[in-house]
């Protein structure tokens, strides 16, 4: 297990396969929650620990029940209830733990388990096969991290365009959305210049 | 409750992805061909029918507070079906969809549906209106799906689009979804402010 092994993972998920803008997972809470920067802080805040965790708990469900057993096609049933619980339990723990973080996390927590990202870097942890690689754990774990960074970092970077947005002239029938689409097509194809890096 | 119109709904007035602004990870994903979007709606679809019908038969057992991930596992449950039915006799589909089949659980449409209609109407008319919004999801990824199919790889279902013309791969990327879909919400404000007048 080499240091360049970490920095390959984190690279390729935060940059050059970003979650949001060049695989297209995680788009409600991307176009959701963009509005305002703190906010879109928050979000992602929440969204990198639930993905790290998600990567954690759904690799050992994985790798030591669903596959011993042979019941993997249980994974998709598995891997939703597993991230469900996990979103209501650390909910839960930062209420108890830290009121004043969930008074800043709290609103966003429930949203994230129909956020497609974190089953996605669920099932991509299992479809990158990681399960029969050395320190497949360790990798599935900076996988999520990656995943849940990259995808705070597009949202971070669309909020404030869209905060400076608010004030510029668009005409009527584009603002809202089909504006935020817009914007969004065009940081995906400064994103797409990330693809030729070859590490 | 006028069951036609329960199920018309679904096609404009309140279309999933351009007026309700759900399901947009699998809609801007699975768009780069037509063959694509039509086998996501199709299994969207089957996905949405089954559990609006089966939500709508259990609404008065469920407890209020354990309803989403009652809800949750048994969308979870149709969508299996679907992945092992693609993955014996339609590997291809299978293979070309490839994460976004699981992903269906996590469709905000099937569980936006389950807990704003069929949770509170019949079994008949939750079929109507998953039917409806089925149809309106796969005409708007349809429709997206054509665009980008004929200006990304220059083909329609396979056959080549317009002889000679050199196609802009943007357009299957993540750009050309973006860019497209935006450019089809302000199509349909515009009509709809037009309407208005």
């Amino acid at each position: 297990m080499e240091i360049k092994v970490v920095i390959a993972i984190l690279v390729g998920t935060i940059f050059i396969n970003n979650y949001v803008l060049s695989q297209m997972l995680g788009l409600c809470p991307f176009l959701g929650v963009s509005k305002k920067l703190d906010s879109a802080l928050g979000m992602g805040l929440a969204v990198i620990f639930v993905m790290t965790i998600a990567s954690f708990f759904t690799f050992l469900l994985y790798r030591y029940i669903l596959l011993p057993y042979d019941i993997i096609y249980l994974r998709t049933i598995s891997f939703i209830i597993i991230i469900a619980s996990l979103v209501q339990f650390v909910e839960m723990v930062i209420e108890k733990v830290s009121p004043a973080l969930y008074q800043t996390l709290g609103i966003f927590l429930p949203l994230i388990t129909t956020n497609c990202a974190v089953l996605g870097v669920a099932v991509l942890n299992i479809n990158s096969g990681f399960v029969t690689t050395e320190f497949g754990l360790f990798k599935s774990v900076i996988q999520g991290f990656g995943a849940g960074t990259g995808f705070t970092l597009s949202l971070i970077l669309m909020a404030g365009i869209r905060e400076r947005l608010e004030l510029a002239d668009i005409p009527e029938n584009m603002k809202g959305l089909p504006i935020t689409f817009i914007t969004a097509g065009l940081l995906a194809l400064a994103f797409l210049g990330f693809a030729g890096m070859k590490i | 409750m006028n069951l036609f119109q329960e199920f018309k709904k679904g096609i404009w007035e309140k279309n999933p992805i351009l007026v309700l602004s759900l399901g947009m990870c699998p809609t801007l994903a699975v768009s780069t061909s037509i063959s694509n979007a039509l086998w996501m709606a199709l299994a969207t679809t089957f996905v949405l029918l089954g559990s609006n019908i089966l939500i709508s038969l259990i609404k008065g057992f469920v407890p209020a507070h354990v309803r989403i991930p009652v809800y949750i596992t048994i969308i979870a449950t149709y969508v299996t079906i679907v992945e092992l039915y693609l993955h014996a006799f339609q590997p291809a589909v299978y293979k070309s969809l490839g994460i976004f089949i699981p992903l269906i659980v996590v469709n905000c449409i099937i569980l936006g549906r389950a807990e704003e209609f069929a949770s509170k109407n019949g079994v008949v008319a939750s079929a109507a209106d998953a039917l409806g919004m089925g149809l309106g999801f796969g005409i708007t990824l349809t429709v997206l799906a054509f665009f980008r199919e004929s200006l990304g790889a220059n083909t329609i279902l396979g056959y080549t689009f317009i002889e000679g013309m050199e196609p802009s791969s943007a357009m299957i990327l993540a750009p050309g979804a973006f860019i497209t879909l935006g450019l089809m919400l302000w199509g349909m404000n515009a009509i709809n402010s037009r309407k208005k007048e």
